[in-house]
């Protein structure tokens, strides 16, 4: 299986310099890149079908494709990396930092010359150092052979690049969030439309990325789409960074042919269950995520076929629930974390949220009623995509929806014993 | 006041945005770094350098889990309680650490040397449960371990 975003980490731990990056085919792409035309590198992306590794998914091309360009264009224009990571259970994007820092610059430099944008920002949660650290020192090289800065490789084309430390906050990883902070303001989402493509970062065109997404890019332009489709088990193109966390034999993360199953990831990579522990269900792709359950297993990790059996790929790093662990204190600190990162702007979310994680906390602690499940179903509901500003209620209760689904007889348990059976 | 090291690195960064306001959050964080942690009157020195109400950067600061605006031990222990970490142990991890440090989350040991706070998710799951002391990642814990991972930290 032929591996494209981690074949140059190093076994060591450490990062590329600049050289040894550039001796292992670094910076081509970006050399190929500058010699097309921006809407040239649109379309192969487009054609190669690459959808964006953040969670949602959205076809990367066809998001680049809203940006105005041409003579009438506004500038500045601006190009975001989102390198937020702040999902629970979610733990891939570190990697790609941490040990191929210049990858991500040069996808970086290839998406900004496709959208012809002049300022390019990667806004990285404070919490990661070491990134931080290797960040800076490849930045410092990219500017220092001319891979930055003012007519890139003499091509005509300029970028800047800068990196922007988070103050922390989950609200940062949603995309009008995001932009909100680097405007230096509390990081709130945006009404859309505008859609940041046409209106973003200081009211000009913006394209916020995942990290996975844009290290991708500058492959696809040396090797070409056909190449990028066929790495991949399924219709959506590509590798793609699938993990496994919780008590499974070998925790980690693993470069897969995009359509992996769910089984071939928990059982071989993963190496299955630890001794003397069942499998109960998964959270495939992140906190936001639906259940899946057993008979769940042999469903391809990929944008379309997750979403047909109820629930999403996310980021594909999957945490693993075992039956020696609580679901209702599992949901609990799931609803804590959404109703402490909520950031308070519309009601269903900083509301419903903390009122979800109260009735978790009585229900585990005994003291739940039968019509507790009901209420809970309702704030799925009143939580449900249309009813907020944006997606974080959505995706904070769909676990909580696929655990009343499929581990009720759990949630009654609870309350008919009045106490939690797991303690 | 703002040491003159504070005001140069921040007026260094004025380059790489077009608008001043937007370094609030870059500032507090060089004030921190220096401080341990962002007083009102640092808040009030930074308004006048970006030309920002106080009371928006306040609102900005209380916005942001990783801005302090009281003081701080000399290290600060960030415990993830996240939902990897918790499957895989936080509640015993939480427990050691209080009862070990005498002091509660969100405290400060009385003799100034350690805070612990909670921390959403830290992005290494796969070797959970962990805690970040200063800018240092520690991973794969237990109750042994972190005895021997505070001692590094006088």
């Amino acid at each position: 299986m032929e591996k494209v975003l981690t074949k140059d980490v190093p076994a060591d731990g450490s990062a590329f310099d600049l050289r040894t990056y550039e001796r292992a085919g670094g910076y081509q792409g970006v050399r190929k890149a500058l010699k097309m035309a921006p809407k040239e590198v649109v379309e192969v992306i487009k054609q190669s079908g690459l959808r964006g590794r953040g969670g949602a998914g959205f076809p990367t091309g066809l998001k680049w494709s809203f940006v105005p360009t041409g003579t009438d264009a506004p500038h500045p224009k601006y190009l975001c990396c989102n390198a937020d990571e702040m999902e629970p259970g979610t733990f891939k994007d570190r990697l790609l930092m941490e040990s191929t820092p210049h990858q991500l610059i040069e996808g970086m430099i290839c998406a900004a010359r496709a959208i012809e944008a002049d300022v390019a920002y990667i806004f990285l949660r404070g919490e990661y150092v070491l990134s931080a650290e290797r960040l800076t020192k490849a930045l410092t090289e990219a500017y220092e052979h001319n891979y930055l800065g003012k007519n890139i490789l003499g091509s005509g084309f300029s970028l800047e690049m800068h990196l922007h430390l988070s103050g922390g906050r989950y609200m940062c990883g949603e995309e009008t969030g995001l932009l909100n902070a680097l405007e230096g303001k509390r990081a709130n989402p945006r009404t859309k439309p505008p859609f940041p493509q046409i209106s973003g970062l200081f009211g000009k065109p913006t394209i916020v990325q995942n990290v996975e997404t844009l290290c991708n890019i500058h492959h696809i332009i040396n090797n070409g789409p056909e190449w990028f489709k066929g790495l991949s088990k399924s219709a959506d193109g590509g590798t793609k960074l699938y993990g496994a966390s919780g008590k499974v034999k070998r925790p980690g993360l693993w470069e897969l042919p995009m359509g992996t199953t769910v089984r071939e990831i928990l059982e071989e990579h993963a190496g299955g269950m630890r001794e003397g522990l069942r499998f109960r269900g998964l959270l495939p792709g992140g906190a936001s995520t639906d259940f899946l359950v057993e008979e769940h297993l042999d469903v391809k990790m990929d944008f379309t076929e997750v979403q047909k059996v109820g629930s999403r790929m996310g980021t594909g790093t999957m945490i693993v629930m075992d039956d020696r662990t609580c679901p209702v204190g599992f949901c609990k600190n799931l609803e804590h974390f959404f109703a402490q990162e909520s950031c308070g702007w519309c009601t269903p979310c900083w509301s419903g949220l903390s009122w979800a994680e109260k009735m978790l906390g009585s229900i585990e602690d005994g003291e739940g009623q039968e019509a507790d499940l009901e209420r809970l179903a309702y704030i799925c509901k009143f939580c449900a995509p249309g009813n907020t500003f944006c997606a974080l209620a959505p995706g904070a209760v769909e676990p909580l929806q696929s655990a009343l689904k499929y581990f009720r007889e759990d949630f009654e348990r609870h309350i008919h014993e009045k106490r939690c059976p797991w303690r | 006041m703002l040491s003159p090291e504070e005001r140069q690195e921040i007026e260094g960064e004025f380059g790489h945005y077009p608008d001043k306001r937007a370094l609030s959050i870059d500032a507090m964080r060089i004030v921190q770094r220096h401080r341990g942690w962002v007083s009102d009157d640092a808040l009030k020195d930074i308004s006048e350098i970006l030309e920002v109400p106080v009371s928006e950067l306040d609102s900005v600061a209380t916005f942001y889990n990783l801005i302090f605006r009281k003081p701080v031990g000399r290290h600060v222990i960030m415990v993830c309680d996240s939902i990897s970490c918790w499957v895989m142990g936080y509640d015993r991890l939480r427990d050691h650490l209080t009862g070990h440090l005498g002091i509660k989350m969100g405290e400060t040991t009385a003799d100034g040397r350690f805070t612990l706070l909670p921390i959403v998710c830290l992005g290494t799951c796969d070797h959970a449960p962990a805690m970040m002391v200063d800018n240092d990642l520690h991973r794969d814990l237990d109750a042994e371990k972190i005895d021997g991972i505070l001692e590094q930290y006088k």
